[in-house]
């Protein structure tokens, strides 16, 4: 088993009129089974409605599932007495950057998810230097977050939750209210986290640019996955993803403009330079 | 009858140790009908900008002439002026208020003072050119979903029938098809009803399709000014002051450093592959 | 407006008063303010004087700075010192039209002024020397014994630090969502009281939704990072007695001592 598995999880909710009655039953998650290995960096791709946060929420036992079971490196999230350790294993990461620091001061924000595990002051000091310094935050330790820009301040929740030492982090939409350079900031430091120090990422995103580098695509539509697989994958479907409505990189649109005009040209080309190699000009 | 801004300069909290330059001598001249673009990284003075042209900020110094009058003049109507300006701020979903969708599009014109049926009239029309269902009118607009959201705020500011329109970021935190939904509908309102559009961002990429005209602001001041392909040239400059040009360029130059013979300049898709095939033919003869 | 109020504003710069314990500057500043209302001539005032000059210099917070953050009293001083001035019975000095002005009134204008002045600038310096946090901190430490009824202190504590961090961001938000609105035609100036409150509505109620929507957005990632109470945290900048800190206790012990004996001294006879 991975280190984060779902197994045909559901998730409904209740949809109530103004006085309260039953006015149906939406399924935000409809039969979705994921496995993700250890280490991997897995992007969830889909429009805002699709589900992709619903499912990111419990992986972190903020939501339960209706049905089925969402297990967490062996825990399984439905679980009371889990509930602690499946948030220390998976941190998880949010979307509007403002709110979700607590510290009126850089460290002090990092520093509060250990302080709420009991982790001994000494070790809360070098666990916060180090995350900080793995996002490339550590200049800013004493700046109120408020003087920071969405960017920076993405990249401190990140610390926050690398402070707790998780296995597994849960990224959801973090750069959607991002400009494009705090968009690059943040992926940057994910990609960090994953290649260097090794923890297991998990992206939700509705920008095509940001999956590149995933190993593994999911992509939700009606709280259904719709397609899996690598991002070249993926991106070899120009026409289901526009049927989809999602951004498809402009590269990878022109490959297939041309290849429909008759150029010879492979599937699912990533890059300009994957582009001009297969143009045979190297 | 045209936004004119002559040498405008804002000082961001003067007289204060903290004092800084949010904008340095800016000239524009915006005619009628146009749709301009305004790029910039954040803190390139572009939203402050956008704040001068309907009077909400005040420059330091310099002037602005809307419809030839000077707005500073003593007894101008800022009002009125609001009210010809329209200004959809970021995120403009969050200053929505009304119990249902219709009655908060009415609070712009209501505030102009316009008898009920102007006012009932105007919401109307404006929930229908941002293309808002007819069922979502007498819903509270807080059940519905983000985009749609946002165009009940759009149309908020289009009620007061305004001649110019100022989007800042209107597609920010939106997703692929909410972002093209939205810019598609912006379009279509320049073109059929010949409205001044002023669109803020941050991406070369989004605007490119749609725009007229590019501005591209940096550190308080106009850096570029021109048609999309010419400030697209620009693209390693743009590059440094943490802009980027769209893709497309990219490919082209990258293609044409290898030798084949295209137009560098391209700006969409559709230019680019007509381009390389006719590249690719003329190689091959 | 809002940030014209420089009573309690942090002022960040290297000082022992900065360094000192939030403990010592939050008793220190209450045992202070008692010994204010414990003179009863003008030695005990001359004394604390002094004793707040020296804390002042310590602090190497500038003098120009506190003076500011009077500005906002000015208008209570003036009226307790008139009310003062006229209203106390006793030996009449001067009379002006119908208004007397006595012996007593006379004296207890200028010590209520004194007074005023110095709790004013003495709670100051503790606000502009300690960060809010170390503020809550050193609050939530000095209740601690008040759990065994029940207070739920670190709660308390909790909510005051989360509110100091939202003030800016809500206040930001106010700002935008004013313009936007006054881009709407709205008109928050003029008018009367009914109509000017009437205009407030489409101010307060996104700002209201707003704030709930970030109470939700940071109810979910507090939990998301393990808070659960106050039970079982360690604290990351624990509050520790240093040395300076006993000397802090001693100078002020001693500072109440000299006072209160000046102080209450028979200089002119009773009051």
């Amino acid at each position: 088993m991975g280190i984060i598995k779902a197994e045909d999880v559901v998730y409904e909710y209740i949809r109530r009129d103004e006085e309260g009655n039953v006015e149906g039953i939406t399924k935000a998650v409809d039969d979705v089974s994921v496995d993700i290995r250890e280490g991997e960096f897995v992007a969830v791709l889909g429009h805002n409605g699709s589900g992709k946060s619903t499912l990111a929420k419990h992986m972190n036992a903020i939501l339960n599932p209706t049905e089925g079971t969402v297990w967490v490196d062996g825990m399984d999230t439905g679980r009371e007495e889990n509930v602690w350790n499946v948030r220390q294993t998976a941190g998880m990461v949010f979307q509007n950057p403002d709110n979700q620091i607590i510290g009126q001061v850089v460290e002090e924000d990092v520093g509060f998810g250990p302080e709420n595990m009991g982790i001994p002051t000494k070790e809360i000091w070098e666990r916060v230097e180090e995350s900080l310094r793995a996002v490339g935050m550590y200049q800013f330790r004493k700046h109120s977050p408020n003087k920071l820009s969405g960017g920076q301040k993405q990249r401190v929740s990140i610390a926050g939750v690398l402070a707790m030492h998780p296995k597994c982090i849960v990224l959801d939409e973090p750069t959607a209210m991002l400009d494009p350079n705090g968009r690059k900031e943040v992926i940057r430091a994910v990609r960090g986290l994953n290649q260097v120090e090794g923890v297991t990422v998990i992206l939700i995103t509705h920008y095509m640019e940001e999956i590149i580098h995933a190993d593994r695509v999911y992509v939700m539509d009606q709280g259904r996955i719709a397609m899996e697989g690598t991002p070249r994958e993926i991106f070899s479907q120009v026409e289901k993803l526009k049927s989809l409505r999602l951004d498809v990189p402009q590269v990878t649109l022109l490959a297939y403009e041309l290849k429909k005009q008759g150029v010879s040209l492979p599937d699912g080309i990533l890059t300009a330079d994957e582009l001009v190699k297969a143009l045979g000009l190297e | 009858m045209s936004i004119i801004v002559d040498h405008v300069n804002y000082i961001y909290g003067e007289d204060t140790p903290l004092a800084s330059k949010a904008l340095d001598d800016v000239c524009l001249n915006i005619p009628d009908g146009q749709f301009v673009g305004i790029i910039g990284h954040t803190g390139s003075g572009k939203s402050t900008l956008m704040q001068h042209l309907n009077g909400l900020i005040r420059a330091t110094s310099g002037h602005i002439y809307f419809n030839g009058q000077d707005i500073y003049e003593k007894d101008y109507d800022m009002k009125k002026l609001r009210s010809r300006v329209g200004l959809v701020f970021q995120y403009p979903e969050h200053q929505l208020f009304e119990i249902d969708v219709f009655t908060d599009v009415c609070f712009g014109p209501k505030n102009l003072g316009l008898d009920k049926k102007e006012v009932e009239l105007r919401a109307y029309d404006a929930l229908k050119k941002v293309g808002l269902p007819d069922e979502f009118f007498f819903q509270s607009p807080f059940e519905l979903s983000g985009g749609q959201k946002r165009r009940v705020a759009i149309a908020g500011v289009l009620a007061m029938q305004p001649q110019v329109l100022i989007l800042d970021e209107p597609t920010a935190g939106l997703d692929p098809r909410g972002r093209d939904d939205i810019l598609h509908q912006i379009k279509r309102l320049q073109t059929e009803t010949g409205m001044t559009i002023l669109l803020v961002s941050h991406s070369m990429e989004d605007v490119a399709e749609y725009v007229d005209r590019i501005i591209v602001m940096n550190r308080g001041s106009v850096m570029y000014d021109d048609v999309p392909r010419e400030v697209f040239k620009h693209y390693r400059e743009l590059e440094e002051v943490g802009l980027a040009a769209p893709q497309v360029t990219y490919i082209m130059h990258a293609l044409k450093e290898k030798g084949l013979d295209v137009d560098v300049n391209a700006t969409t898709i559709e230019e680019a592959a007509q381009d390389i095939l006719r590249a690719l033919g003329r190689n091959s003869q | 407006m809002l940030r014209d109020i420089t009573l309690g504003q942090y002022y960040q710069t290297e000082s022992i008063i900065h360094k000192m314990d939030p403990r010592v500057k939050l008793g220190g500043t209450l045992l202070y303010i008692i010994s204010l209302f414990f003179f009863q001539n003008f030695l005990g005032y001359a004394v604390s004087v002094i004793f707040l000059g020296i804390v002042i210099r310590l602090s190497k917070v500038p003098f120009k700075f506190m003076v500011k953050g009077m500005k906002a009293i000015v208008f209570l001083l003036m009226i307790t010192v008139v009310f003062n001035l006229f209203l106390t019975p006793g030996t009449p000095l001067v009379t002006l039209w119908r208004l007397t002005i006595t012996r007593e009134g006379l004296r207890m204008a200028l010590s209520m002024a004194v007074r005023l002045t110095l709790l004013i600038i003495g709670s100051s310096v503790m606000t502009l020397t300690t960060t809010p946090n170390n503020l809550t901190d050193g609050l939530e430490k000095m209740m601690r014994p008040l759990k065994i009824f029940k207070v739920p202190v670190h709660e308390v504590a909790m909510m005051m630090s989360i509110a100091l961090r939202f003030i800016p961001i809500l206040l930001e938000e106010t700002d935008k969502i004013m313009k936007a609105q006054i881009a709407r035609g709205a008109d928050f100036e003029s008018g009367n009281l009914i109509r000017r409150a009437k205009a407030m509505v489409p101010l307060l109620v996104p700002l209201f939704i707003s704030a709930f929507r970030r109470a939700n957005d940071l109810a979910m990632a507090m939990e998301a990072r393990c808070y659960r109470g106050g039970e079982g945290r360690t604290k990351m900048k624990p509050l520790v007695y240093h040395k300076r800190d006993y000397a802090a206790y001693a100078c002020i012990a001693l500072y109440l001592v000299v006072s209160i004996i000046l102080g209450r001294l028979n200089l002119w006879g009773s009051m």
